[in-house]
């Protein structure tokens, strides 16, 4: 039962990390119909410029500085790079943030090297919140959850009830009917890239500290997240809350189960052979659920794309 | 892609082969077999072999996107389990002395690459674009992860080893010397490329474009969209499996990382540079590929910041690629003015090239200063041994940088001027002239 429990929490942490990705991917998505590769990579700056940021001015600054920079950068790539592609097609923009992705990680990799950035999370939250059975919950994993939450909010509050985000959820249905009512459609886009991306960033601060401040973070997780707003419907905010959190509990539990598929095969009446070298079904009796975790998001995907393309909570199709 | 200069069908009837589509073919084969006695070193013949592999899988590859205008994240797979098969295959030879040639070897990679692009095609094709992108991704993660799961078939993390010499003799050759298996490449390279160019000729490679640029109209006049997207997906399967074999033999070893999802980038990336709008985009860019590899890797440590650069300069401002840039000189040739874009290139292109060099010597130098040893301060930099700590080089750098992207700012507008003149039919060299 206390693993249960701590896997549910363990669970809903990587969940809303990946929540906080795939909103603004979702969002951008919605924007552009353009999935954006480097989306990721864009967490990996969060973390790595409020690492290079805590050193001088403390983890709160980073915290507050770093988001803002990572959207500035965000706005800028779009301004300059995705506008321009935009001409070309839909297949060339996906190219072109599959090429960026590519070259942050270089570039991160240029500045601060391949090795683990010694992040840490603040003095302050370095202590165990309170423990179920023998296992502590850190205080920094809670402070991320309501972190997250609280964002969530935020962000579901200005996209509904505030004046610019009507003009949002108008601009990303029917861009050129409001632009012909006088706002500023481009200037929307860039802004809704910056803060998409200033979201990646947030999550880049918060996790680096937890899951590590390497140059393969973005791959790490880059792919997962498409996996994400994929499974929740592209374009859906909902959807995203849905999936994250699904893939968060179904990655987590995977990986703390112990079970065997040694034991399915006994059920269905096979016996174990004796010379496992001889018998091609060797990996199968050897297998274990935790080995094959973290390919379960993909098997989902799959399955999704081919029988319900729309996602979970999906409007439109992909 | 929508590029347009993928040169349309021609509605009259031309005769099935004219003599300027024979020649490349010709020369090509007459190039590739004097090739090794020009540069007979092993080190060269091993660069060759890779390059050859990289030119079938690349060429594999722009069927899916040049021809078919579907952007695959997983290709890679492909190829990957079609060199595992071959390898199985070699050690089941070897087993039990099975009178198989090894020259046949490939085709089995090749039938075992369309066999997974089969069943994969026959849910992945249905639509091009975004969801084709994530379900290649999602099966090239999902086969990758397997590698290391399913043990008995990739061999998990040491990968698969063989040994290509227990074959059947073929026409008294073992393939023992590196240069037999240069010739056994060659020959399933010119193969592979001419196959997939007469595909690109048939009716279905016709309708792939066609599919490629405007599916709606395509399944007006009758065609499956899905069905030409099915057939030019699993041609890609058949001959990415082909380059498969072909690996095989040539390393003698399978490892996860021919699976991986950055091999399918790499492919994607290759492809991109080369160009996809032209059949031998491809081949342009898996030789400079490997050629850039080869050479710059040895020069710099960080050489692929370089090429993530210039690719993403190639999506942005040249999304033609090599090819493309090539091409684009066509008309100005045909009408004998090439001659005319000779002095304002030189005036850009020279300078510009003298700022890259320059920006790449900052960077450089900005690397060895940020992740050399402390105390060791001697940097070699295009031929020269300095101090990277003196502010000397870093002046030399930036004012070659400044001063290299300030002169071909100032060439650009005359280049400019010049191109367009060159490409404008009757007009005169320089302007005053008759219009």
């Amino acid at each position: 039962m206390d693993l249960v429990v701590i896997n549910l929490i363990d669970g809903l942490f990587y969940g809303l990390l990946l929540f906080m990705l795939s909103s603004g991917l979702t969002l951008i998505f919605s924007m552009m119909g353009v999935l954006n590769f480097a989306h990721a990579s864009f967490y990996m700056l969060g973390a790595y410029f409020a690492y290079q940021i805590s050193m001088y001015l403390g983890f709160w600054m980073g915290l507050l500085i770093a988001p803002l920079i990572v959207g500035i950068a965000g706005a800028g790539v779009e301004r300059y790079g995705l506008r321009r592609v935009h001409q070309y097609g839909h297949v060339p923009e996906l190219i072109f943030t599959f090429g960026l992705a590519l070259l942050i990680e270089e570039l991160v990799k240029f500045f601060w090297g391949n090795n683990l950035m010694a992040y840490q999370e603040p003095e302050i939250l370095k202590f165990a919140l309170f423990s179920v059975g023998a296992n502590a919950v850190p205080a920094y994993k809670v402070f991320m959850i309501f972190t997250s939450i609280a964002i969530f909010v935020g962000l579901l509050y200005v996209l509904t009830r505030t004046r610019v985000g009507m003009i949002i959820q108008a601009a990303l249905s029917y861009p050129r009917t409001v632009e012909a009512l006088g706002h500023n459609v481009p200037l929307v886009f860039m802004g809704v890239f910056g803060v998409g991306t200033a979201l990646a960033g947030v999550a880049g601060v918060l996790a680096g500290p937890v899951l590590g401040t390497f140059p393969g973070m973005a791959f790490v997780l880059g792919s997962i997240v498409f996996v994400t707003i994929v499974i929740g419907g592209l374009g859906s905010l909902w959807g995203a809350l849905a999936a994250s959190l699904l893939l968060g509990w179904l990655t987590t539990f995977a990986a703390s189960s112990s079970f065997q598929f040694a034991d399915l095969l006994n059920f269905f009446g096979m016996t174990r052979p004796e010379d496992m070298s001889e018998s091609y079904l060797r990996d199968l009796w050897s297998l274990t659920l935790p080995q094959i975790g973290p390919i379960l998001p993909y098997i989902l995907m799959v399955l999704i794309l081919v029988f319900r393309p729309y996602g979970l909570f999906g409007k439109r199709d992909v | 892609m929508t590029d347009t200069y993928q040169k349309t069908a021609t509605v009259t009837k031309a005769p099935v082969f004219s003599m300027a589509q024979v020649a490349p073919w010709v020369i090509a084969v007459i190039f590739l077999m004097v090739l090794p006695i020009a540069f007979g070193s092993n080190s060269a013949i091993t660069i060759m072999n890779q390059m050859m592999i990289t030119i079938v899988f690349a060429l594999s590859y722009n069927m899916l996107l040049g021809q078919g205008g579907m952007l695959s994240f997983g290709h890679a797979v492909y190829m990957g389990v079609g060199g595992f098969f071959c390898m199985h295959l070699m050690n089941i030879v070897e087993a039990n002395e099975l009178p198989i040639p090894l020259p046949v070897l490939p085709i089995f990679g090749g039938l075992f690459g369309l066999g997974l692009a089969t069943i994969v095609g026959s849910f992945s094709t249905r639509k091009a674009g975004t969801v084709f992108a994530m379900i290649s991704l999602g099966i090239g993660e999902l086969i990758a992860a397997c590698s290391v799961i399913i043990v008995a078939f990739f061999g998990g993390e040491e990968g698969m080893p063989g040994d290509r010499t227990y074959f059947l003799p073929f026409f008294g050759t073992e393939f023992l010397r590196q240069i037999e298996v240069y010739y056994l490449i060659a020959f399933w390279t010119v193969l592979s490329a001419l196959l997939m160019y007469l595909f690109s000729r048939t009716p279905v490679g016709r309708m792939a474009n066609a599919v490629r640029d405007n599916p709606e109209r395509a399944e007006f006049l009758g065609y499956s969209a899905r069905w030409v997207r099915f057939f030019s997906f699993c041609g890609a399967g058949f001959f990415a499996g082909i380059a498969g074999g072909l690996f095989a033999i040539n390393y003698e070893i399978l490892t996860e990382t021919n699976l991986s999802t950055t091999q399918s980038g790499i492919i994607l990336l290759i492809t991109f540079l080369g160009g996809v709008g032209f059949f031998f985009g491809p081949i342009l860019g898996a030789i400079a590929f490997t050629l850039l590899q080869s050479v710059l890797s040895l020069q710099s440590e960080i050489w692929q910041l370089y090429l993530g650069a210039l690719f993403l300069a190639t999506v942005m401002f040249f999304p033609g690629g090599l090819a493309g840039v090539l091409m684009m000189h066509v008309p100005a040739a045909r009408m004998g003015r090439l001659g005319w874009l000779v002095g304002p290139y030189l005036r850009t292109i020279l300078p510009a090239l003298i700022g890259i060099a320059g920006l790449a010597a900052l960077m450089e130098l900005l690397f060895h200063v940020r992740h050399s040893a402390t105390g060791d301060t001697d940097m070699t930099l295009f031929w020269v041994t300095f101090d990277s700590h003196s502010i000397l080089p870093w002046i030399v750098a930036i004012v070659a940088t400044v001063g290299g992207i300030w002169l071909a700012r100032q060439g650009a507008p005359k280049l400019r001027e010049t191109w367009h003149r060159a490409n404008t039919p009757g007009a005169a060299k320089t302007t005053g002239g008759a219009a």
